[in-house]
C-alpha cells in the first residue's frame, strides 16, 4: 500500500487553491529553525522529509505545511537526544496561550 | 557529485522503473512504478536520500537521470493530447532494463 504522502494520480475533485497568503510569523520562525538544525548537522532534507512521511495519516491530512515541519524536527530532536519529549510537553504545559 | 562513469544507462535507453514499497524512506512515487520509460538525462551521481534520510552518508552515490514517460502510458483513460510527457528524476537503483 502507498505511503500517506506519495500523492500523485489520487482521484479528487476538489479544486487546487491557487491563492497566495502571506507567511506567518511562526511559519517563518519554523522555516528559520530548520535552516539553523541544517547548519548544526541536527538534520538534513531527507531526513526531515522521511519524519514527515511516518506521520499518521490522520496527523497528514490535518496538519498545515509547517505544523508538518515542526512535528518532524521534533521527531528528529528526540531521536538524536537532543531533548526529550518530556521535556518539550513540560515547557508547552508551562506556556500560556497568546491572548488575542 | 557528477562522477558519470560508473553510470548503468545513457539517454535513449529504454527502462522500466521498479516496483516496490519499502518500509523506509524512498523517492520513487507509486504512479510511476512499473512503467516503461526513455532516459531523456543523465544528471551525475548523488547521495543516496535512502540512506541520507537515516543520517547514514548516502554512499555509494547513485546515479540519477531523468526519464521521460508517455502521459497516455500512465493513466488510464488519459484525456489528454496523445504526444504529452512526464518529466522525472528517478535514481538507477530503481530501473531495470527492458
Amino acid at each position: 500500500m502507498r505511503k500517506v504522502h506519495d500523492r500523485g494520480g489520487w482521484p479528487n475533485e476538489d479544486p487546487i487553491d491557487h491563492d497566495e497568503h502571506e507567511m506567518e510569523e511562526w511559519e517563518r520562525q519554523v522555516d528559520a529553525l530548520n535552516s539553523v538544525l541544517g547548519e548544526k548537522g541536527l538534520k538534513n532534507t531527507d531526513q526531515l522529509r522521511r519524519a514527515i512521511e511516518s506521520l499518521d495519516i490522520k496527523s497528514y491530512e490535518s496538519l498545515a505545511y509547517y505544523e508538518k515541519w515542526t512535528a518532524a524536527m521534533e521527531m528528529l530532536l528526540v531521536e538524536q537526544g537532543v531533548m526529550t519529549t518530556e521535556e518539550i510537553d513540560a515547557k508547552m504545559n508551562s506556556m500560556q496561550p497568546e491572548q488575542k | 557529485m557528477a562522477n558519470n562513469g560508473a553510470a548503468k544507462y545513457k539517454p535513449g535507453d529504454l527502462v522500466r522503473v521498479k516496483v516496490g514499497v519499502p518500509p523506509t524512506h524512498f523517492r520513487t512515487p507509486e504512479y510511476i512504478q512499473g512503467k516503461e520509460g526513455r532516459i531523456e538525462t543523465l544528471w551525475g551521481a548523488f547521495p543516496n536520500p535512502e540512506s541520507l534520510a537515516y543520517g547514514g552518508d548516502g554512499l555509494p552515490a547513485q546515479p540519477l537521470y531523468q526519464i521521460e514517460f508517455s502521459q497516455s502510458d500512465l493513466w488510464r483513460d488519459y484525456k489528454g493530447n496523445s504526444g504529452d510527457k512526464l518529466f522525472i528524476d528517478i535514481y538507477e537503483h530503481w530501473l531495470e532494463e527492458i
